[in-house]
């Protein structure tokens, strides 16, 4: 049936991406229904036939989907309303769709959509829209329609393993000039490379080497002042991250997975230690192990989160001053509803700052910033659909600072990232830290 | 019509019956068998415990936070599923036929509460027929075929209500209840009615992952 909002829909403004557009170029219609339909066969399976089958077009998702909302609500936005433009019209069409459609899809499915799978606690079905997102985008990927700045990431972690395009002789300068710059302050602090045995294995995702080197001087630091029994590797496989994940390439993310399992277990270490980042969390602890054909990861995987919580819980780290100005925290999706992580961030708020600030709904109904997913990964083209789709997280922003708060603080790189941009474009003024840029200030070194 | 009523009171109560349970074993098999040969991840993840946690959080009314932000919604949902169960299974009239028919009978509910009962499940097709039309978001979603099933599910219950009550033209109604009964029946395993069956699956999956990887509620 024609609704009022499929008018909007084809009004929609049109967004050039090279990747998309070079990728679909070279497609035939006979192509993309062969491709189509033997991903169907091949990969279609149960979940997905019970999802579009059961779903009754109820509409009850729409309003756990911060697009939805940010977008005055407009059902093409709504969790159901973008199965029904893309794997849902495939499957009703059984694969017979344009090399045009494809191209919409890729930009739904890749840009519209952060994988953060709210809607699911919101469908009376528990149906998984984030699944057929990924569906769709594994389809994409198979056709080669993917756009170009989160391709160019993924083929950096096809061609180093990383991904950010960081060479190994790299990675061991920037290890061994943030052990230099820590030894000014602390003589004795080391930066451990390559030891075996150590209790724990700590891994970073790319961009930490790339651009934000102090993160790890900071996490050097947390790890003297506690203590610990760490070490970092000197091989592929000290990067966690995982943006193959996202573009639906999951041979890639079962090579990245493995290997940075292999690392830690070459170096018989007890634990694997993240740094503060969301979706490498889910790529270890959620997806890649599947694809590996582990029902769990090989050895245990603990987020930064639950780190500091422990430093803290075991006094390990004290405080010397606690942070006096106004905190609020926003719950990544993929450590919050992808983990439970939320009480134990709270713990280490409340043990290091002195007001804390709830933005609502928070906990495993928080709001994604919108940046997840992959969705920043596909770059500025995309980067304005971006921002103005989540402006219910501005809003959420603004009503905890209209309560106090002056910092954010986000323990997640992508959130980072996509709320960067939220405080920037809707003029918040509000100062965006990680959990553990509020630990090392206040801790007792 | 004599005729007529004696091959749709009779082979096709079998047939209807037949296909209804048979079909939703068929669904249910071959669904079984496809997660099995291309989502084995479902099995290993699938929890007994967090599946019953998610899916009495969503049975029990407005004891999900989705189901407290609609409470009109919500309140409508569960009055029509759970009279569309009760009114044929617990109907006075129908027992009455078994027991002619096996000498087999259990508890009735009064006619009255039957009578309402058949007016809620109307009313909430009338609700659900207008969420259709005015809210965007469900507009949207919305396909000819729902229209036919809400149409499918009202028919059984207002040629009931016609021909319990004897309005003019009520041997036609009866007939036409009887029929409707039968095709709604068969419906279920192939159509959108399927949610019937798959929903313990379906939201079983997401509390089992939520609750049983991420360590999170789903509700
Ligand atoms: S962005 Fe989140 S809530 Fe919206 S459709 Fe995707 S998974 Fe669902
Ligand atoms: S809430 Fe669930 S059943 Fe209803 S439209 Fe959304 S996905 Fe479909
Ligand atoms: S970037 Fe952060 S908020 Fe967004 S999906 Fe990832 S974890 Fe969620």
């Amino acid at each position: 049936m024609k609704a009022p909002a499929e008018k909007s829909f084809e009004e929609k403004k049109k967004i050039h991406d090279k990747g998309i557009e070079e990728g679909a170029a070279q497609l035939t219609q006979e192509k993309v229904h062969q491709v189509v339909q033997q991903m169907l066969s091949a990969e279609g399976g149960a979940r997905l036939k019970a999802y579009i089958e059961t779903c009754s077009h109820c509409g009850l998702c729409s309003e756990a989907c911060h697009y939805y909302l940010s977008n005055d609500n407009n059902p093409i936005y709504s969790p159901a309303g973008k199965v029904k433009q893309t794997i849902g019209e495939i499957v009703k069409k059984k694969g017979k769709v344009s090399v045009d459609f494809i191209k919409e899809a890729c930009e739904i499915s890749f840009t519209e959509c952060n994988l953060c799978r709210r809607c699911v606690m919101y469908c009376p079905f528990g149906i998984d829209v984030a699944y057929m997102m990924l569906f769709m985008r594994r389809i994409c990927h198979k056709l080669g329609v993917v756009p170009q700045y989160i391709q160019d990431t993924a083929h950096s972690h096809s061609a180093t393993l990383n991904q950010m395009w960081v060479k190994e002789d790299e990675w061991i300068d920037t290890l061994q000039w943030q052990e230099e710059e820590a030894q000014d302050e602390f003589p004795d602090l080391r930066i451990p490379i390559e030891k075996e045995g150590a209790d724990i294995f700590y891994s970073v995702i790319g961009p930490e080497p790339k651009f934000r080197a102090q993160l790890i001087y900071q996490m050097a630091v947390i790890m003297y002042a506690s203590g610990a029994d760490w070490t970092m590797p000197a091989t592929p496989g000290w990067d966690n991250s995982d943006m193959c994940m996202y573009t639906g390439d999951v041979e890639m993310v079962a090579r990245l997975k493995k290997v940075h399992f292999e690392t830690a277990m070459r170096l018989k270490n007890k634990r694997i230690v993240m740094g503060e980042c969301g979706h490498a969390f889910r790529s270890v602890h959620d997806v890649g192990n599947r694809f590996l054909g582990w029902k769990m990861a090989p050895l245990p995987v603990v987020h930064a989160i639950e780190f500091y919580y422990e430093l803290l819980r075991d006094r390990k780290i004290r405080i010397k001053n606690k942070l006096s100005q106004p905190v609020t925290f926003h719950d990544p999706c993929n450590i919050v509803r992808g983990r439970g992580l939320h009480e134990m961030g709270r713990y280490v708020i409340n043990e290091t700052c002195k007001t804390f600030i709830e933005m609502h709904p928070n906990r495993e109904h928080n709001f994604c910033c919108a940046a997840g997913g992959g969705v920043i990964n596909c770059g500025p083209p995309f980067r304005n659909k971006r921002v103005t789709g989540n402006r219910v997280k501005a809003d959420q922003l603004a009503e905890a600072k209209k309560k106090g708060a002056e910092i954010v603080i986000a323990p997640c790189h992508n959130c980072h990232g996509g709320l960067e941009d939220i405080i920037k474009h809707y003029e918040l003024g509000m100062e965006l830290k990680f959990l553990g840029d509020i630990l090392y200030e206040v801790m007792e070194k | 019509m004599h005729a007529i009523y004696e091959i749709i009171s009779g082979p096709m109560v079998w047939l209807a019956f037949g296909i209804f349970i048979l079909g939703s074993l068929y669904r249910l098999f071959s669904m079984g068998r496809l997660a099995l040969k291309k989502d084995a991840v479902v099995f290993s993840y699938m929890s007994i415990y967090y599946a019953l946690r998610s899916i009495v959080h969503w049975i029990v009314p407005f004891a999900s936070v989705n189901m407290r932000k609609h409470p009109v919604m919500t309140l409508v949902a569960f009055v029509f599923h759970i009279c569309l169960f009760v009114v044929p299974i617990f109907l006075f009239a129908h027992i009455i036929m078994i027991h002619e028919a096996w000498q087999i009978n259990w508890v009735y509910i009064p006619n009255l509460a039957a009578d309402v009962m058949t007016l809620a499940v109307i009313g909430a097709c009338i609700f659900f027929f207008c969420r259709r039309l005015i809210l965007p978001e469900v507009r949207y979603l919305t396909t000819y075929s729902d229209f036919l099933i809400l149409a499918g599910v009202a028919a059984p219950f207002i040629t009931g209500f016609w021909s319990f009550h004897q309005y003019p033209g009520h041997v036609a109604a009866g007939i036409l209840h009887i029929l409707s009964g039968e095709i709604i029946l068969v419906m279920i395993p192939f159509t959108r009615l399927s949610h019937m069956l798959f929903f313990p699956f379906t939201r079983g999956y997401a509390g089992s992952e939520f609750g049983g990887v991420r360590n999170a509620k789903d509700w």
